[in-house]
């Protein structure tokens, strides 16, 4: 099987960068496309030329660290995958395919396929937690929590900061990351001392960030390696307006 | 060298108990004078940094990854131990303690691993109180579900990502140190070297992967919170970066290597497919709950799985192992995949794989039951391999997973070299010659919250705080040394790339000290490693600069760190004239195949001290006594 590939190659976050070709050949379906760039890579370093930079580390779909678009699309063409879990198989011999890193203005890009995504540990840092030190906890089945809050608020903690929901977005919003954290703590009962207070903080560092705001597209839904429903906007949109009504 | 293992004095279970209520401390108008770096932030680090930073330290933590979620505690799957006995089942305290023990061999130390149980109980509290969203009964209660090497169901989970839901909740406590000032968190950074000054370590040495800056760090204790080593085996369920070169450099400036043998191979992966390959997923134990593992009874069999009918199937763990069946311990479930298969009877193109069925659990369960149950785990088989495990049986195969070895540490989990200290996977000290599944999550956690926070005080105590100066020469002779490092591998200017030689390391390891172990393999692999390390140096290819960010550069590192630890493993397994947990040996075998430990010569832990490049390493022993619990012999039938 073989492949042309057009990647982006930037030696820093200063200087311009641009797409270059590559053959990749002899390759089989079973392979990951992150294997096929380790091929491509092992080639150009024989052949002296500086491998291509991208991050990865799981590769099993956790971690969140691979970050590129294929032909456009964050993750590649399956849909609940990240990069690390597509293989070949998705693909048709002797296509060409487009790698590109995250575009946003909030993940400047560090070189070729890394992006900066720090602004999303900031954003965390603002308020996404809840506030209890080591120590400080009852007994763990003292706080019940029915099964369907139990289940709800794991798909929203289910998000591996990926940043997809951002690359997807026409205006760059991370409102999908925001909201599943947003989701995740004000859905539990440990959450709610500090809901009010975590969703006006958890929005301004965002804002803060550069991110954009949500027009109701949902790209972020779509390609969201987790599949974490827009549903949480909507929670996150309704907490946000009920802290703000508090405060008049 | 005599190895003070600083145990408390007691009876087993007050030990912990009275040690708190001894243990100097120091006062809180003090702790901010005290700075501590913590190197990882995996659940080990991640834990510990909020937690002392809670208490008032000055923490200062570093990752390679470029954000502190990231580490690879996030993909541990099927759940985490605690005697909290929800169940009613008969669990305790006890029964945890008595399990990890037999469970790793008897090769660990009584009072870590009931002080490990024993803490268990508060972890589980803890990570509710952040929010950590476990799975749950209708009635709102905790659910639990059964691991390998227990009789009674204390695996607390939240579906089959539970080390992401505990890393997050430790990653956000993490965070809001940070957001408060508490914590300087410096992701990108991979630590190089450990200073040591008169003795004591003092700082560390970092490398910027992105801009490639090099430059030492100053504290009054530095905590190696740095995982494990199994990506030695170049294929394994590691993450691609973990690396052994924190603990390795460590080791060079002094620290004991413990059990460096002691690697855990796992029973359920997805088997290797080509040579292109560049990692092994893992399975979850947890499907073991309910999935059967089989081989077909005849050699050489053609048919398709749904094909054989069951009277042809040899459900070889239920057979072996009757009072544990598919849940029997991992180094007890690999063995015996490894010889159906070495029986001829493997299954899947290589004949290395066995089958782990559901149809029994599909037919008593229901599908919905058991997509609730592993929905995640079957969609990671189905991206994988293109199969779907609902129709027909998954197929899995041992690899490498886990790291029991690690640096000594005592009870304090200090290593010998004082101020350092070593938490999580990278030390040695709970799991003995074998982890039990859902334990190692456990440990990161109990380690960072709960003993590491009590332990240091007592070390910081009796120092005086050092500032932040490091002009000292202890500093200057470590960057230098890094800086020359860093410098020769970039100069070498072969042609090979990195991964020819991690490939490679990784098969001889694999070959010699995996599953089954001889002294003329090892002694093979010994011949082998020395001089793949020599070609290494002679004809490594680094592109690049050292001046920003250099992949291949980071990876070059690593691998030469991973190589020499690779013969240091082989001669861990060379002098270990036994077979104990993951440790088999062939000569040392009982009739039925199972391993046999010779007490009398091997009850100990084994500590390798580093002399001087080029020179052999130095072995000392601390040995195990057992006052608890009898010396016998483990058995899962």
């Amino acid at each position: 099987m073989k492949l042309h590939l057009r990647v982006w190659r930037q030696a820093s976050r200063q200087s311009e960068g641009s797409f270059v070709t590559y053959e990749a050949d002899g390759l089989t379906p079973n392979m990951s496309f992150l294997e096929m760039l380790d091929v491509v890579n092992d080639r150009l370093t024989k052949e002296g030329q500086e491998p291509i930079a991208f991050e990865h580390d799981c590769r099993e779909g956790i971690c969140g660290s691979c970050a590129m678009a294929i032909n456009g699309e964050p993750h590649g063409p399956n849909a609940g995958a990240t990069t690390c879990q597509v293989y070949l198989r998705s693909f048709q011999d002797g296509q060409t395919l487009t790698v590109e890193p995250w575009r946003a203005k909030a993940f400047p890009v560090i070189k070729d396929l890394v992006a900066d995504r720090s602004a999303f540990d900031r954003i965390i840092q603002s308020g996404g937690f809840v506030s209890v030190g080591t120590g400080q906890a009852t007994d763990a089945n003292a706080i019940p929590i029915g099964k369907g809050i139990a289940e709800k608020a794991f798909d929203a903690a289910h998000c591996i900061g990926c940043g997809a929901c951002v690359a997807a977005c026409r205006n760059s919003s991370a409102m999908l990351f925001v909201a599943a954290k947003v989701s995740h703590l004000g859905l539990l009962p440990q959450g709610q001392t500090e809901r009010k207070q975590r969703v006006q903080k958890m929005v301004a560092a965002m804002d803060a960030e550069g991110f954009g705001n949500c027009s109701n597209q949902y790209a972020c839904e779509a390609v969201c390696p987790k599949q974490i429903s827009v549903e949480m906007i909507a929670r996150m949109n309704r907490d946000y307006a009920s802290a703000v009504v508090d405060q008049i | 060298m005599k190895l003070d293992a600083r145990i408390p004095a007691g009876p087993l279970a007050e030990k912990w108990t009275r040690f708190k209520a001894n243990v100097r401390l120091v006062s809180p108008a003090n702790k901010r004078k005290y700075e501590v770096i913590v190197v990882g932030t995996g659940l080990a680090g991640a834990s510990a940094a909020a937690s002392l930073a809670e208490l008032g330290y000055q923490v200062k933590s570093f990752c390679f990854q470029d954000s502190p979620r990231r580490a690879h505690s996030i993909a541990a799957q099927g759940g985490i131990n605690a005697a909290k006995n929800y169940q009613n089942d008969g669990d305790s305290v006890r029964r945890l303690f008595q399990d990890t023990i037999k469970g790793g061999d008897f090769r660990s130390r009584e009072a870590n691993v009931h002080r490990l149980a024993e803490v268990s109980v508060n972890i589980i509290d803890q990570c509710v109180a952040q929010g950590v969203p476990f799975a749950r009964e209708y009635g709102g209660m905790l659910a639990n579900r059964s691991f390998g090497g227990a009789q009674v169901s204390r695996t607390f989970y939240a579906r089959g990502a539970t080390g992401q839901q505990l890393l997050l909740g430790a990653y956000q406590a993490l965070s809001r140190q940070i957001g408060l000032g508490k914590v300087t968190m410096m992701p990108r950074h991979e630590m190089l070297d450990l200073v040591v000054e008169e003795g004591q370590a003092k700082g560390i040495v970092t490398r910027h992967l992105v801009t490639g800056e090099l430059k030492t760090h100053a504290a009054d204790a530095v905590l190696l919170c740095t995982g494990g080593y199994g990506n030695a085996y170049y294929l394994s369920t590691y993450a691609r970066g973990s690396n052994v070169t924190a603990t390795w450099r460590a080791h060079r400036r002094g620290a004991l290597f413990s059990n460096p043998c002691f690697t855990q191979i796992h029973p359920t992966c997805i088997p290797v497919t080509g040579e292109y390959q560049s990692k092994l997923t893992l399975m979850s134990e947890s499907l073991r709950n309910d999935g059967r593992c089989w081989v077909p009874k005849a050699k050489g069999e053609q048919r398709a799985a749904v094909q054989i009918p069951e009277g042809e199937r040899d459900y070889f763990l239920e057979r072996l192992y009757p009072s544990y069946g598919n849940l029997a311990p991992r180094d007890i479930a690999s063995r015996a995949a490894k010889r159906v298969c070495d029986e001829g009877r493997g299954v899947g193109p290589t004949g290395l794989g066995v089958y782990l069925d559901f149809s029994e659990a599909i037919g008593r369960l229901g599908e919905s039951t058991v997509r609730e149950r592993y929905a995640n785990l079957f969609a990671m088989y189905h991206e994988i391999t293109g199969e779907s495990a609902y129709e027909s049986p998954m197929r899995i195969f041992p690899a490498v997973h886990y790291t029991m070895g690690g640096l000594w540490v005592d009870y304090h989990l200090m290593s010998n070299v004082p101020g350092l200290f070593v938490l999580g996977e990278a030390n040695f000290s709970d799991h003995g010659a074998n982890r039990l599944g859902a334990s190692a999550l456990m440990q990161g956690l109990a380690d960072g919250y709960f003993v590491l926070p009590y332990t240091i005080g007592d070390y910081l105590s009796q120092q005086k705080p050092r500032g932040e100066k490091t002009d000292g020469p202890a500093f200057q002779e470590a960057m230098g040394a890094t800086q020359a490092r860093t410098k020769k591998l970039l100069g070498v200017n072969g042609r090979k790339p990195v991964s020819e030689f991690h490939r490679k390391l990784g098969k001889t390891l694999w070959d010699t000290c995996g599953m089954s172990r001889t002294k003329k393999g090892l002694e093979e692999g010994l011949a082998i490693l020395g001089g793949l390390r020599e070609e290494f140096w002679k004809d490594v290819k680094v592109p690049g600069s050292g001046a920003d960010l250099n992949q291949s550069l980071e990876k070059a590192g690593r691998v030469a760190d991973f190589l020499e630890l690779g013969e240091l493993m082989c001669r861990d397994a060379l002098e270990r004239e036994e077979s104990c947990g993951c440790h088999f040996r062939e000569e040392h075998q009982t009739s039925e195949g199972e391993c046999a430990r010779k007490d009398a010569e091997h009850s100990y832990v084994s500590a390798w001290e580093f002399k001087g490049e080029g020179k052999p390493e130095v072995r000392h022993t601390e040995p195990l006594s057992f006052e608890e619990l009898a010396l016998a012999t483990r058995s899962y039938k």
